[in-house]
Parts: C-alpha cells; structure tokens; sequence
C-alpha cells in the first residue's frame, strides 16, 4: 500500500499562519515610524496586547478544548493584538488594552467560533468599544508628535518612564500629561470647523494641523503603512479591490464636497494620510474573514467603508472613522456576497456570447 | 536543438499573431516535464499476462466475445461495444484467454472490475489488420477518397476513446458531430498538468502521424477552421507540428490547420478553457462544444485514428509518461493495453523503498493508487512515481478564512468557499444553487486554499450525494407513479364491476319484466293487451315493479295451490319432516 491521498498534489508553501506573520511583519515600517512619531507608548501597547491577546487565546482554545498549539501558532491573535497596539493612544493606561484585547479575542472572535467564523473584525470590535466606553482616553492620551515638540515646547517620556507610567500610572516629577499631549490634527481640524472658529486657511496657519500631506506626524504614519501596504499587493497577499475602492472614494468625496467649499473642508490629501487612513485601508478592511469575498462585492465593500469615513468624519461624532466605517460595512459583506455572484462559466450566454 | 534556439522558438511563439481570448483565475506551475520529454519513445516488453478490464470508457461497459481457453491474436476482438456510447475492446498481444474475471483496476479505492486475462504467448501474432489507406498513398488525395462512414466505422471498431481523459467514444462523438454543423475542430495539445510529457513527446516523435489524424478527423466533422491549440512550453514539438503540416499543402478552398500556441497557465488545457482561450467562446453549462459548434478531440486521440486508418490496428497501446522522484530514468513508453503497472515500473527501474504515492494521472487530477497490482489501461497517460518529500502531503485543514483565494483561481468563476460551506452543512440545495455542477475538478483552489482545505474533495462528495438524492427521488417518484397508477386501475376496475353489476341488474330486470307478462299472460289470460306495450318504456318501471309483484303473488299462489289437495298421507310426511326439523 502507498500512501492514499485526494488529489490535487501540488500545494505551495502558503498557510494562513505564513499570511498573518508576513502582514504583520509588512505593519512594521508603519510601527517604527508610529514609535518614532508618537513615543514608546506605541510599543508597549503593542507588547502588552500580544501577552493578553495570546493568553486570552490559548485560555479560549483550553475552555473549548481545542488543539491550543495549532490554532495559536495561525497567528491570528498575534496580528489582531498588533492591530489593537497600534491603534490604542499611545499613552493608553494597561487596563484600557486590557479591555480591549478581551472584547476583541474572547468576545468577538472566539466565542463566534473563533478564526474564520467572526462576523466582526476582532481589532475594530476592541477600538469601538473602548471609544464608546472610555472616551477621555481614548482621545486625549495622544502623545505631542515629535514634530511639533519645539513648538508647542511639550515633554516627552523615555521607554521606561512610558512603562511607568501604562503600568502604574506614575508620571515624572515636572511632568504633567497636559503637557504631554496634544489634539491629534483631524481633531483640531473638527473641533475648529464644526465651531466655526477658524477656517482652513487660518488653521493652516497655525502650523499645528497640516503637514505635507496630510496631518503633522500621521502623515509619516500613514506612508509608512502604505509601503506596506503596496508590499502585500505586490506578494499578491491582498487584492487591490478593498484598499484601491477605500481610498478613490474617500479621496473622490473629499475632491467633490472640497470644491464647494473650500473654507471648511480640508484636501483629499489630508483625508488620505491623516488619522488611520492607510492602517484601514491595507491592514483593517483586508481582513478576510470580515470583509466581501467576491470582485465586485469587495469593490463595493471597500468603497462603502471610504463613504463611511468620510461621512464620519465630516457630519459625524468622531475625529476618526476606521473603526465605524469597518464595523458597519461587516454587517453588510453577506448580502454584498450575495448579490454580486460573478457570473459563472456557461451561464447566462445569450447576452453574452452573441458578438 | 540547443537551449538558445529554443528560447528563439518560444518567443516566436508568443509573438504569434493570432487573437487570443483568457479565462479567469488559473495558477502558474512549474512543469516538471524536462525530467522525461527528452528521451525517444521506448517500447514496453510484452507481459507474462495481460489484463483487459472491460470498461475503459464512458458508457456501458463491452461485451465479452471470446471464452475462456479461446485462442487470440493479437488485435482481435475480445469484447464487442455494448449500446450506442461504448467501445469496444481487443487483444493486445496473443495467447490464451486464461480467465475472464473481476480483478483490480487503477481506481483510488482498489475497485475491481470484470477483465478478460490473456496469458500471452512468444509468438505475438498480428491479426488480419484490414487498414483503409497505407503511408504510400498520398495525404491529401486519399483521405479524400474514404466516406466519412468508412472512417468513423474503422474508429468505431478500432475502439478509440477520448485519450485525453475524458475516456468518451470518439466514434459517438464523431457521429453526433456529423449530425450539426461544426464550425470549428480544436485538437487539444495544451496538456497543462505538471509532469505530464505523453503528449508533447508524441508530438515531437510522430507528428505525421498526428496531422494525419487531424485531417482524417477534419474531413469527418467537416470543420470549417481546425485549431490546434498547445501550451507554449512545448516549443519542440511546435516546430515539429509545424514542420509536418508543411508537408501536406491543403488546397487552397479547404480551411488550412492553424497551430495556436496558448500562455502556459494550469488549467488551459481543459476543454472548456481551452475553447474560452482559442474562441472566445463559453460552452453553455450542462452543454456540450457541439451546441456552440466546436469539437474537441486530443492528439493523441488523433494519432490513434491515424494508426485505425492507415494501419488498420486498434487501440492496443498508449504512450505511458512514467516520472517522478522514485523513477530512476523518467520517460515515456509505449505500453500495451492490460500490462501491469508493476511490470512497467521493473522496465523503466524505480527505487521501490523510496515510493511515496504512485499516481496515475498527473499532480493536480490524478488520483492515487493503493496497489501498482493493476493493468495499464486507455485512460493511463502518466504515472508519477513520487517521492517522500516530492509532492505535498496534507497538514491538517485549518477553518477558512474566507481570503477569496480559492474563487479568485477558478477557473469557472465559481465561489468555492460558499460551495465548501455548504457542502460541509450538507445543505446540497445550496451548495447546488451555486453550480456545484460546473466544477470541473482541475483542482486549483485546493492548491491556493492557505487553510489545506480538501476543496474537491469536498465538492466531489457533495455531486455525488446530489446524484444519489435524484437517484432516490426518481425511485420514490417511479414508486409513487406505479402506487397512484395501481389505485387508479383499482378504481377503474371498481367502477367496471359496478358497471357490469348494474347492466346485470338492468337485464334482470327486463328479463323479470319479460317473464312478469309471460306470468301476466297465463294468470290474467289477456296476453294481448301487454303484448302492445312497448317493453322499452322507461316510464314503465312501476309497471314492472307491480308485474314482479303479482308474478310472485301468482308463484305463491301457485305453491299455495301445490299443498292445497294433500292427501292424509301426504300430510303426515310434511308434520313428521316439520317435527324433524324442529328437533334438529
């Protein structure tokens, strides 16, 4: 007897434990530039969130008594814990990861059935939730970009002062977190236009919001993460539809609704490399398990997720959007599956094929 | 032919002006062909016995003609078609029918199947091959000159099926192509699946033998253009086609043969895809290439036509690609029908302890085989003689992760993660809803599934169970039919008996109305007025009703009459038989 096997034979080297290491290696270009803009928060956030998230994991996968050493080394937990450390300000308390890592793995993954039967993209789940429940943190323990240090004469922490102070909450001496943070640019943007107190032009003129491009140090943020995204389009680990579809129609409306009036509404550049644009659009609307399966539902997904965006962000209640926009456009992938079934081979050929 | 002449070839190749058309998804794999087209064909030794299982082919499996202890040559016909789809099938060597019984046949589950055992002997005589035209004659003139009934007839007895895989009669193809207008003739020489090597060596070797063919089957379907398509991986045997189709110059109202190199990309050498690419046009789903006026056959169903033909032997052999890591020298043999494996593998020398999986067929459809203890048959076009390490073996499946991955490589634009989803729930309605029944099983979301999903496997189990379902519904159907169509005879012959109760009755009744004025006659003696009636009135119900009354009053009259003069005696015997009576 030789070994029995069904065909095909062939396999690549590919496994989804392979796919989430290599993405979460491509977020690192975005992480060091984030570490750089925004302090050592951003890492031990993230560091955190990997320990919670892996022990909330294996304790999960102990509970429903799965194999824990399979479904822990797919990587899965790893890169939404990644997600969530980047996302979290970078000031952000232990408990506040905490929470979230625990809504994000045990409740919205886990007890749905875990990797691959989630509804909800985990990370995003975790975001919403901490917003909504803890918005004082969640807003203003955004550390003064580097930037913009000299000017607004902020103070910075050292790695272990930022461990100090995640952990136990103790700041240095002649620190105070008043002087640690500063509004991030889409919320000084929102704040000033929504109160009508200055307009574009003069906000601009503060130096305090804009960039190059887009928000001071978020723009970095963002190109870094658009490298690697534009990586994984190119190792084929993501399809162009969602990030490509995401960032046209947010760029497309921000285009459109500008040129009416240009007092009050910032450039498409800014929409596009400011806040977690381009974290969202290759990193977080990519996630598989949530997101539209087919050609045209995933264009229909990610365009959905870039109107959300914009809407939230001009007419809603928050200076960002990622989390929302995700969320809602979860809930619509299904039918977005259902009704933009490709046309099969042989199917429907007498409009077709009479040429 | 050195390498950089080659790569010359193959970029002629792709520059080939010739409108191309693609079809969606596919996957890039590397051939693995190197290792066994470089080699001549070589011939495999003729077996102590031959096994000729009786179903090579679609269709009903042939008849056996011969019996046991028969003596038979070689070519003769051991087993004859059975019905309009099947084939027939012949010796191919001579000796002794020994046995005609079940015995293994390549099948991944070790399925037996009833075939006839030669035991061979050392003469292999030919038998009297009547062929239609010898390599003497000249192309073009000759062919011209067979009916296309002589032709299909010499394929149809020679027992060609499609050699590509498809295992359908080429004759019954052949037929129903004759009945349609075809537009197009595509010879299929893509042969896309890794390792595979029979079809380009025969190209390289023979491929006289193959244009041949094609024109034979060309003058057959009538077609008004003959593409053949073939990977452009293959650039020898391009050139070899090439160079052979310059040596019979059509004229110029006949419709030349065109070689089409198509872009090397798994699964172009499905018919379907291959259509798609050549044409432009799809086969409509659950139809045939017939419907859009395309017909398909394989070269190296072409070169068999070739050898039907022009030397009047039929299918008795097939070029055998054997490869793979375990094989000591890779190439292609030319194997007689019902030689077993094992005896090939010896000839061609393969490092037994090293085998890993033995597949017949190639990586990405093959299937593999649990014993080598099987005969090579028509559908044999390659055994892949793996080794540890060569070809993957399953880890375990992990969930899907819904990436798309599988449905952005079919090849058929189908969802295979919906399909797999509700294959799993065994909710076949669904899984049917999405066209299960497109997928032609090439395998290409298997082999992209990151989560080692058996995909086809899954889809393959799901056809099936639907087959059964309609199976058991056609049973319960025809039950149900035959049960309605008995309570419906019953009422039938219910009604029939109440029917023939009633018509009784009727007559009864006239008949009593009858006897009633007969009675009338003798009691009332005035015979004449009831003689004037007309017996037929209906309004004389009553009439009869009182005739029969006073018929029986008459009768009881009659029987009062009968006891009324009894003499003493008499009475005693009725008193004592009344007593007895009584007592009793």
């Amino acid at each position: 007897m030789f070994l029995a096997q069904s065909s095909p034979f062939l396999k690549p080297g590919l496994s989804v434990a392979k796919m989430m290491r290599v993405v979460t290696l491509l977020m690192i270009p975005g992480i060091v530039t984030a570490i750089y803009v925004f302090g050592y928060g951003i890492l031990v956030n993230i560091i955190l969130s990997i320990v919670f998230a892996l022990s909330f994991e294996a304790f999960i996968l102990y509970l429903r008594k799965r194999p824990i050493k399979t479904y822990l080394s797919d990587s899965s937990a790893l890169l939404t814990a990644v997600i969530i450390g980047v996302a979290l300000p970078p000031l952000a308390p232990w408990w506040l990861t905490f929470i979230g890592v625990l809504f994000a793995i045990v409740i919205a993954k886990q007890l749905y059935g875990g990797l691959g039967y989630n509804t909800f993209n985990p990370a995003m789940v975790a975001y919403a939730i901490l917003l909504i429940s803890f918005p004082a943190q969640m807003t203003t323990y955004w550390q003064t970009p580097t930037m913009l240090l000299s000017q607004v004469d902020g103070a910075t922490l050292s790695l272990l002062e930022s461990i100090n102070f995640q952990l136990f909450g103790q700041l240095p001496a002649n620190v105070s977190i008043d002087s640690l943070t500063s509004a991030s640019p889409l919320g000084i943007v929102r704040t000033a236009i929504s109160s009508g107190a200055a307009t574009i032009a003069e906000i601009d003129t503060q130096g305090n919001a804009f960039g190059m491009l887009g928000g001071i140090g978020t723009e970095w943020v963002n190109i870094a993460f658009l490298v690697g995204g534009l990586v994984m389009l190119r190792k084929g680990l993501i399809s162009w539809h969602i990030p490509v579809s995401l960032l046209a129609t947010l760029g497309f409306l921000s285009l459109l609704f500008g040129s009416f009036e240009l007092d009050s509404n910032p450039s498409p550049l800014f929409h596009l490399f400011s806040g977690a644009t381009m974290l969202g659009a290759f990193f977080i609307a990519t996630d598989p398990v949530t997101a539209s399966t087919t050609p045209k539902g995933r264009i229909f997904y990610g365009a959905g997720i870039g109107a959300l965006i914009y809407i939230i962000r001009t007419w809603g209640g928050y200076p960002d959007a990622i989390a929302f926009s995700v969320l809602i456009m979860n809930m619509c992938a299904p039918l977005l599956d259902y009704y933009t079934q490709p046309r099969v081979y042989g199917h429907g050929l007498d409009d077709h094929q009479e040429q | 032919m050195n390498a950089k002449q080659n790569n010359t070839i193959a970029q002629t190749m792709k520059e080939t002006m010739y409108k191309l058309w693609s079809f969606p998804g596919g996957i890039t794999l590397a051939g693995n062909k190197s290792q066994s087209n470089q080699e001549t064909i070589s011939t495999a030794k003729t077996p102590k016995q031959l096994i000729i299982p009786l179903s090579q082919h679609i269709g009903q499996p042939a008849e056996a003609v011969v019996k046991v202890g028969d003596k038979v040559l070689k070519g003769q016909l051991l087993a004859h078609a059975n019905g309009a789809i099947s084939a027939p099938i012949h010796a191919s060597g001579s000796g002794i029918v020994s046995a005609i019984e079940e015995h293994a046949v390549p099948h991944p589950s070790g399925l037996v199947a009833l075939c006839i055992i030669i035991d061979t002997d050392d003469y292999q005589q030919w038998f009297d091959c009547q062929p239609l035209l010898s390599d003497a004659d000249t192309a073009e003139h000759s062919i011209h000159n067979l009916t296309h009934e002589q032709i299909t007839t010499q394929i149809a007895q020679a027992g060609i099926v499609g050699l590509g895989g498809a295992l359908f009669p080429s004759a019954a193809k052949l037929h129903t192509a004759e009945q349609k207008q075809t537009e197009t003739l595509i010879i299929n020489a893509a042969e896309c699946e890794p390792y595979i090597t029979c079809d380009d060596v025969l190209m390289r070797r023979r491929p006289e033998e193959v244009i041949l063919g094609i024109l034979l089957i060309k003058k057959v379907v009538g077609a008004k253009k003959c593409l053949i398509g073939i990977e452009d991986n293959k650039p020898e045997a391009y050139q070899a086609l090439l160079a052979a189709i310059s040596g019979y110059k059509l004229p110029n109202t006949e419709p030349q043969i065109e070689i089409i190199p198509v872009p090397a990309r798994y699964p172009a050498g499905g018919e379907k895809q291959l259509i798609q690419v050549l044409t432009g046009k799809q086969v409509p789903s659950r139809g045939l290439p017939m419907d859009i006026g395309i017909i398909c056959h394989n070269v190296t169903t072409a070169a068999a036509v070739y050898q039907a033909v022009y030397r009047g032997e039929p299918l008795i052999s097939r070029i055998v690609t054997v490869t793979g890591g375990a094989v000591k020298h890779p190439q292609n043999i030319e194997v007689l029908i019902g030689t077993p494996i094992r005896e090939v593998l010896d000839q061609v020398g393969v490092a037994y302890n090293k085998i890993e999986k033995v597949i017949m067929g190639g990586p990405m459809m093959g299937f593999s085989l649990p014993s080598i203890d099987v005969p090579v048959t028509k559908a044999t076009n390659c055994l892949l003689i793996s080794e540890q390490g060569e070809l993957a073996t399953p880890p375990p499946a992990m969930p899907c992760i819904r990436c798309a991955r599988c449905s952005d490589s079919c090849p058929m634009s189908l969802l295979p993660q919906q399909m797999y989803w509700y294959a799993k729930a065994r909710d076949l309605e669904k899984a049917n809803a999405y066209n299960v029944f497109d997928c032609i099983e090439c395998g290409c979301c298997s082999y992209a599934c990151p989560s080692n999903i058996p995909l086809v496997q899954y889809f393959r189990y799901a056809k099936n169970e639907i087959n059964n379902e309609q199976k058991e519904r056609n049973k319960a159907n025809i039950a149900r039919e035959r049960h309605e169509f008995r309570l419906e005879r019953l009422e039938k012959a219910k009604q029939a008996k109440a029917e023939a109760a009633r018509l009784r009755k009727e007559k009864l009744a006239k008949k009593k109305a009858l006897d009633a004025k007969k009675a009338q006659q003798e009691n009332d003696a005035t015979p004449s007025d009831i003689d004037k009636k007309d017996t037929n009135d209906s309004a004389d119900l009553i009439q009869e009703a009182i005739a029969r009354a006073k018929v029986k009053k008459a009768q009881q009259q009659a029987q009062k009459k009968n006891t009324d003069n009894l003499t003493a005696d008499q009475q005693r015997q009725i008193d004592e038989a009344n007593e007895r009576r009584n007592i009793e």
